[in-house]
């Protein structure tokens, strides 16, 4: 495939066209409107989902898209990236009885209709005097937010980036989640009154014991970091990329002119290799390859995110692991290759892929992109001095409260891998208990003192 | 939030959602669950003499793979003696004291009979009572019901019999198995009735078991009528009301009941003259969390229109409801393809060239291909018919066509003719 530059930006605008008005009606009549129902048992944010469905039939838009942005404040993300046959669309009674209904594309049409009507969903609460500062504006940090704005805290997030929205705004691919649609949910937010420091780092441009002395409580959301080091040679090369840079860079300012026509080899097969790869087809690559030490029953990306990849070209090559990044003059020119076989499973269950001695080989390839997940913000963290498991901060799961009384965190920064990728409406879903467990202990802190 | 209270000839009512008098409100339990889930009031389950239901009761229309759209029983009153009724009742209120509970009543065309149980229900602390005169089957064998309601000698008397006793408001329940409402409605009026509700359900047979050859539903081999209810009955009970509404003859307030299902069958009841709304099929066919729609989607409509009381609505249409001789004869519409949505089913071309006036024709663009349906508006008389059959809604619009000629009903065409007048 080779792209014409010009036509490269169309390729980037979102992919799943919207329902159309008929269809949507004709969806939202078919819904059985469950009792109990087992699709929001399936939403980990626990969406009133036939509701927001029976209020698009009685054409009560505004009405739909509050119920969905109330269980999940940024449900209009969520309508375009969750894995809905492995959530609400799996468990949907009618997978039985005839096919599911589109829960995923209801929700986005109701959410759309509250984007372009530019409607206020929510009005902040009372306000009752205390503060909570959160680091890090993605789904868990903005889910808070907008809980405690609504109870009634003054909440100041920083964020490091120019823009709110974490991993929304900045690291899913457009054609799967246009920015305008995280950052309106970050505009819902900004509406109730949250003040949103960004271009902020903490760390650097404020220190963790002036959030403890300034605020009541204080929530890391900070998410994950970059993709870490494969550790083998050549990785210093030009030619060398991180994915979640790559697609960063696809959100913000102009497309880059050196993928067109060339070969990409992506590594890893997680969401992010997916998004990385689907990229670098649309910028114009030739060929594209993710190469995965596993086969295609342990990979970690959705499988409507594996079928949307090879529908765009994505090659796929399982059980090869890179052995060095070749180059000529300090660019890439080749990636040298082991064959891997499975041998026994490890604590996880999955089985642990072993080199086969002597199959090396090379392909010529001119970019490498590394997608084999994302490091933790190991310095932060312990520069908060909380505990801590390989980065993976420690919580008591009921209150999201960290070994420090009044550090919590929420979303990726607790989120221990295991075999599955990170979700965002997990993310969503820990920031708005966070919220409630430190509403529950200001309070009864409150409670305490008065007695 | 919109203020949706409302008030019903003195009856007041935390929003204008109620539970119709039916087995929604059969027992405590029930009402109190309604409640919690938001309903502003409840017409209990019918009191009178204790009867004895059959089973089976129910039966329904399915159409077009849509369930419910119409509904049919052979129920009868309540089953439950008036005493554990009278003490659930007592219960509910006082549990719900905000709410409004309205006890629904049937007894036979005996004076002390209305007047003992009138005094019974109102000593519990009841809002209002409701006279069922609508019951159309068994309770009628028996005199009661719709018997009482297709006769407006005997509705006049009974109210006047209730009047003579109740110190809270007085609703008369009317069937509509009867010519014309109007005349029933004026009786309850002039028998003192403070309001009147409709409409009760429909004499109906739904189907017949083709295998079988017998009555859905039967009870051992044999069927009865039963009565017909749900969304499939909506506009027999709008016109209803619409009428009764705009009638000075009747001249008190309405409960609109029949085929509410959303808050837009609601706001149309209101719009026609309708001061609040009851509904039974609906709950029953999706449980009493359907109020929380009604609710929010009504609240949502006052709000986006800048209207600040639910009360502000009522009746706000029922002038733009009137007889047939009053329509302006030189006012035209003509149907108009949008070509950008239309989806090529041809329905609109056969609905047209088959029953209506052959006016929408298939056309052939020589340079595409493409088949293009275009109305000849000369021809067409803007029956709607082809935007009814019409899957994609919005895609055939009826627009006006100024006729230049000054508005003309028929009556007054009539008058002009009979004075020798000019006309055509
Ligand atoms: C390429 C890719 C594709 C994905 N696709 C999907 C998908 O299809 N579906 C799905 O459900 N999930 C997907 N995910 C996962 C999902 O994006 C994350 O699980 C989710 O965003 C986590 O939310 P969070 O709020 O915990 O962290 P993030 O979204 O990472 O947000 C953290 C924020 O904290 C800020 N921050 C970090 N350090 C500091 C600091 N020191 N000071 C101030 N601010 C700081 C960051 O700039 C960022 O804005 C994908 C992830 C990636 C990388
Ligand atoms: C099973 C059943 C039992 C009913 N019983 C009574 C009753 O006891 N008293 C009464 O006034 N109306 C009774 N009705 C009529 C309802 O109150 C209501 O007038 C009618 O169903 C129309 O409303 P809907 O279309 O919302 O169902 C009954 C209806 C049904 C379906
Ligand atoms: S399980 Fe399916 S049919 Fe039932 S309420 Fe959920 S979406 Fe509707
Ligand atoms: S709805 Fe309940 S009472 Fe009625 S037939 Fe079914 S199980 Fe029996
Ligand atoms: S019925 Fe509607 S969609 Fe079908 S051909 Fe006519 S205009 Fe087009």
């Amino acid at each position: 495939m080779s792209v014409h530059t010009d036509e490269r930006r169309h390729l980037f605008e979102e992919a799943t066209p919207p329902l159309k008005p008929k269809e949507a009606l004709d969806e939202a009549n078919r819904c059985l409107y469950c009792y109990d129902a087992p699709c929001i048992k399936a939403c980990p944010t626990s969406i009133d989902i036939p509701s927001f469905i029976k209020k698009i039939a009685t054409g009560n838009l505004f009405g739909s898209a509050r119920t969905i942005m109330e269980a999940n404040p940024v449900g209009a993300s969520c309508a375009r990236v969750c894995p809905t046959e492995e959530l609400c669309e799996g468990a949907c009674v009618l997978n039985h009885a005839s096919k599911p209904i589109m829960i995923g594309l209801l929700q986005r049409h109701a959410t759309d209709w509250a984007i372009r009507n530019q409607a206020a969903l929510f009005q902040p609460g009372e306000k009752n005097g205390k503060t909570v500062a959160i680091v890090g504006a993605g789904p868990a940090g903005i889910s808070a937010a907008r809980e405690l704005a609504r109870l009634g805290y003054d909440v100041t997030v920083y964020e490091a980036k120019e823009k709110a929205g974490g991993l929304n705004t900045y690291g899913i691919v457009s054609f799967r989640l246009p920015q305008e649609v995280s950052l309106w949910e970050v505009e819902q937010v900004a509406s109730l009154g949250v003040r949103f420091l960004t271009n902020t780092r903490v760390g650097v441009d404020v220190q963790p014991e002036e959030l403890l002395q300034n605020y009541d409580a204080v929530l890391l959301a900070v998410g994950m970091g970059n993709v870490p080091q494969l550790g083998i040679e050549g990785e210093e090369l030009e030619g060398v990329l991180d994915a979640i840079t790559l697609v960063e860079e696809t959100k913000n300012g102009p497309l880059r002119e050196d993928f067109i026509g060339k070969k990409v080899a992506v590594i890893g097969a997680g969401n992010t290799a997916i998004d990385a790869a689907t990229c670098s087809k649309r910028l114009g690559a030739d060929q594209v390859q993710i190469l995965y030490r596993r086969t295609e029953k342990e990979m970690t990306a959705y499988p409507f995110e594996y079928e949307f990849a090879k529908q765009d070209g994505v090659e796929f090559r399982w059980l090869v692991a890179p052995k060095r990044i070749i180059g000529t003059d300090g660019r890439v020119t080749g990636i040298e290759l082991t064959r891997m076989k499975l041998g026994e499973a490890d604590e996880k269950g999955r089985r642990r892929p072993e080199p086969i001695s002597g199959s090396e080989y090379v392909v010529e390839v001119d970019f490498v992109v590394k997608a084999i997940g994302q490091e933790r913000l190991l310095p932060l963290i312990e520069s908060f001095g909380i505990g801590h498991s390989k980065g993976v901060i420690s919580i008591d799961p009921t209150t999201y409260r960290t070994t420090h009384p009044r550090i919590y965190a929420a979303g990726d920064v607790i989120f221990g891998g295991g075999g599955v990728d990170a979700m965002v409406v997990d993310a969503a879903n820990h920031g708005k208990r966070a919220a409630h467990a430190i509403h529950a202990a200001l309070v009864e802190k409150t409670a305490r003192e008065s007695d | 939030m919109a203020d949706l209270r409302i008030n019903l000839a003195g009856i007041e009512s935390p929003n204008p959602f109620w539970l119709a008098s039916a087995p929604p409100t059969n027992s405590g339990y029930q009402v109190q669950r309604a409640f919690d889930a938001g309903w502003g009031g409840a017409v209990w389950k019918t009191l009178g003499e204790p009867i004895i239901n059959v089973t089976s009761r129910f039966a329904a229309l399915h159409y077009g793979g849509q369930r419910v759209l119409g509904f049919n029983n052979i129920e009868l009153i309540t089953d439950r003696p008036l005493d554990v009724n009278l003490k659930e009742m007592a219960e509910t209120k006082k549990l719900f004291p905000k709410h409004t509970l309205i006890a629904s009543l049937m007894v036979e065309h005996k004076r002390e009979a209305w007047h003992e149980i009138v005094k019974q229900v109102e000593a519990i602390g009841v809002d209002g009572l409701e006279l069922n005169f609508g019951c159309p089957h068994g309770m009628a064998e028996r005199g009661m019901g719709s018997a009482v309601g297709q006769h407006p000698d005997l509705i006049r008397q009974q109210v006047e019999w209730v009047k003579e006793v109740a110190q809270t408001p007085v609703i008369v329940k009317l069937t509509p198995n009867i010519t014309d409402i109007r005349f029933t409605a004026r009786a309850a009026s002039q028998g003192g009735a403070d309001a009147i509700s409709m409409i009760n359900t429909i004499n109906s047979l739904i189907g017949v078991d083709l295998d079988r050859w017998l009555p859905i539903p039967h009870v051992d081999g044999k069927g009865a009528h039963g009565g017909y209810c749900g969304p499939a009955v909506k506009p027999i009970a709008l016109n209803m009301v619409a009428e009764c509404a705009r009638d000075p003859l009747v001249g008190i307030p309405i409960s609109g009941i029949g085929g509410i299902s959303t808050w837009r069958d609601a706001v149309e009841f209101l719009l026609m003259g309708a001061t609040g709304v009851q509904v039974c099929t609906a709950a029953m066919h999706h449980g009493f969390r359907i109020v929380e729609d009604m609710i929010d989607g009504l609240n949502q409509y006052l709000e986006q229109k800048g209207i600040a009381s639910v009360m502000d609505i009522v009746g706000k249409a029922v002038h733009t409801y009137s007889d047939w001789g009053n329509l302006n004869l030189n006012y035209k519409v003509v149907a108009r393809i949008h070509e950008e949505t239309c989806i090529n089913c041809n329905k609109c071309h056969i609905a047209c060239e088959d029953t209506s006036h052959q006016c929408i024709d298939i056309i052939k663009d020589q340079a595409t291909g493409k088949e293009r349906l275009v109305v000849r508006e000369e021809d067409c008389v803007g029956c709607n018919l082809c935007s009814i059959v019409c899957p994609v809604e919005g895609t055939i619009e009826m627009v006006e066509i100024p006729t230049g000629e000054p508005p003309l009903t028929w009556n007054q065409r009539q008058a002009a003719l009979a004075s020798g007048g000019a006309t055509e």
